[in-house]
């Protein structure tokens, strides 16, 4: 299968400070990769790598010649003085409204077309920027912790949706996690990232390997099979492994 | 009696003036730029006294000098490492201070340099009221043509380039648009005040306005409806017309403070 988006050995310091070291990821169409990984890991970074709005130090990324991205960010810097709604939001894509409204149908937050964009809740912008989001056909939908700020059963009927998203569009999903548990169970493929790619694969392989347990902080037997360097720098093959 | 010879290009200049400032002003208010605006308008003092010194067109030397320090300041702003609006105190008063210095050495600037603080509405001839609007209007063609994207950017930068959106090229069209609307306005209300142009009318629709393009039209209006009571009363009680105008648009501000905010 060719990749929507490839990233080879890419290393990345920003302000003196290593945030990523030789990681080499693919994207492929249908598949739902979630990167998982401590505060501070480098995953926000990695995402804009990805997206080409970092450039890296090192390393190159390759996108599929006119690749349609939908973006979830975080959060977004709307000024309280933008009198928008999410209606004239999703409407800033280029679409017409019955498309916007269908958008946001789909996602289950029809209720918010007309309330304004800055009194959102978190969960309710996370909804409305995924169906900014959905309204470029995309290819590859990247999102950027969703779940945070939601309750269990949110985070469960979220992931729900980005399965069910996944099959309708045929895209690619990245999705980046803090959550440990509830992601893997919707996932084809799990990045755990600590500057770099300490250990990946399905969910059950990842849950078994002693890296992810190290990563974070649970009870396992340690088998460390690199060094960490104060620099950032990790010498593999030596270690305790 | 009003001498309508004397005061129409007056009133015209002031009127094309506020109906470029109102859209513009919003995205000045809603992408937090006022300072930005004040360092812009401040550095036309140098263009100003560079026009003076060597015979050129003023209105033309205040955007280049103002555009060349709009593009300067978002390059710092990236390298500096210092916070944005630490930045923009430091460049808005040197160049100020530059801008004093500069037109007091140029022989020619010093007897303008009142009006080009203060401005000076009621010198205002006929064919500079024409500038005006022929400028006022591109602009507007401008924005309009660009007012999407740049809509787009004003809510997130970064969802903006994911989306294909030549962030880079908008912005500094943007920044094109903003010094040339203070090269005119200069002319109405005088370096000091521009912003309060740019800005007063934006934040007095903003309680009016349910939508971003209805808020940049009620701007447009307000800054009129300014534009035209400061007039009267620089007329009627024999006021600087500049200051009468800003003092009108800041009474316009608190009258809208009493509706309800939608």
């Amino acid at each position: 299968m060719t990749a929507l988006v490839e990233a080879q050995g890419i290393h990345l310091r920003l302000g003196g400070r290593v945030v990523l070291e030789d990681v080499s990821l693919r994207l492929e169409a249908g598949r739902i990769v979630t990167l998982i990984g401590p505060n501070g890991a480098g995953k926000t970074s990695l995402v804009r790598v990805l997206l080409g709005l970092l450039k890296p130090t090192a390393g190159r990324v390759v996108r599929k010649p006119g690749l349609r991205v939908g973006y979830v960010p975080q959060r977004l810097a709307v000024d309280a003085t933008l009198p928008l709604t999410a209606l004239g939001f999703l409407r800033l894509a280029g679409a017409d409204p019955a498309r916007c409204r269908r958008s946001l149908a789909r996602v289950g937050v029809d209720g918010l077309a007309d309330r304004p964009l800055a009194a959102l809740s978190g969960g309710e912008l996370q909804r409305a920027l995924l169906a900014r989001a959905l309204l470029r056909r995309p290819e590859l939908l990247v999102l950027d912790e969703p779940d945070q700020g939601l309750d269990l059963p949110g985070r469960r009927a979220l992931h729900q949706l980005l399965a069910e998203l996944r099959d309708e569009l045929g895209c690619a999903v990245l999705l980046v996690s803090h959550d440990l548990h509830l992601v893997m169970a919707a996932t084809d493929l799990v990045l755990c990232l600590n500057r770099h790619l300490c250990c990946s694969g399905t969910p059950d392989a990842v849950r078994a390997d002693p890296a992810y347990g190290a990563l974070f902080g649970l009870p396992y037997t340690h088998r460390h099979d690199h060094v960490h360097r104060l620099s950032g720098a990790v010498d593999r093959g030596s270690g305790d492994g | 009696m009003v001498d309508w010879a004397f005061l129409a290009p007056a009133l015209a200049a002031g009127l094309g003036v506020a109906l470029v400032a109102g859209p513009l002003g919003t995205f000045v208010v809603w992408r937090r730029m006022a300072y930005f605006g004040d360092t812009l308008a401040h550095s036309a003092l140098l263009g100003i006294a560079a026009a003076s010194a060597f015979s050129l067109a003023p209105g033309l030397a205040v955007a280049s000098v103002c555009l060349a320090i709009a593009v300067g300041l978002l390059v710092l702003q990236q390298r500096a490492g210092l916070a944005a609006d630490t930045l923009l105190g430091i460049l808005s008063h040197s160049a100020l201070a530059l801008g004093l210095i500069a037109v007091w050495l140029v022989p020619g600037a010093r007897l303008h340099l009142e009006g080009v603080l203060f401005g000076d509405l009621l010198a205002v001839g006929a064919r500079e009221a024409v500038t005006v609007w022929l400028v006022g209007l591109a602009v507007l063609a401008l924005l309009a043509y660009l007012w999407r994207p740049l809509l787009s950017l004003t809510v997130d930068q970064d969802l903006a380039r994911v989306e294909g959106i030549p962030v880079g090229p908008v912005k500094t069209v943007y920044l094109l648009t903003l010094a040339l609307v203070i090269a005119i306005a200069m002319r109405v209300v005088g370096v000091l005040l521009i912003t309060a142009l740019l800005v007063i009318p934006a934040a007095t629709a903003r309680r009016l306005a349910r939508s971003p393009e209805a808020m940049a039209v009620q701007a447009s209006l307000v800054g009129m409806a300014a534009v035209a009571l400061g007039l009267a009363l620089a007329w009627t009680v024999d006021l600087p017309a500049g200051p009468a105008v800003v003092v009108a648009a800041a009474a316009l501000f608190l009258l809208s403070l009493a509706l309800p905010q939608k």
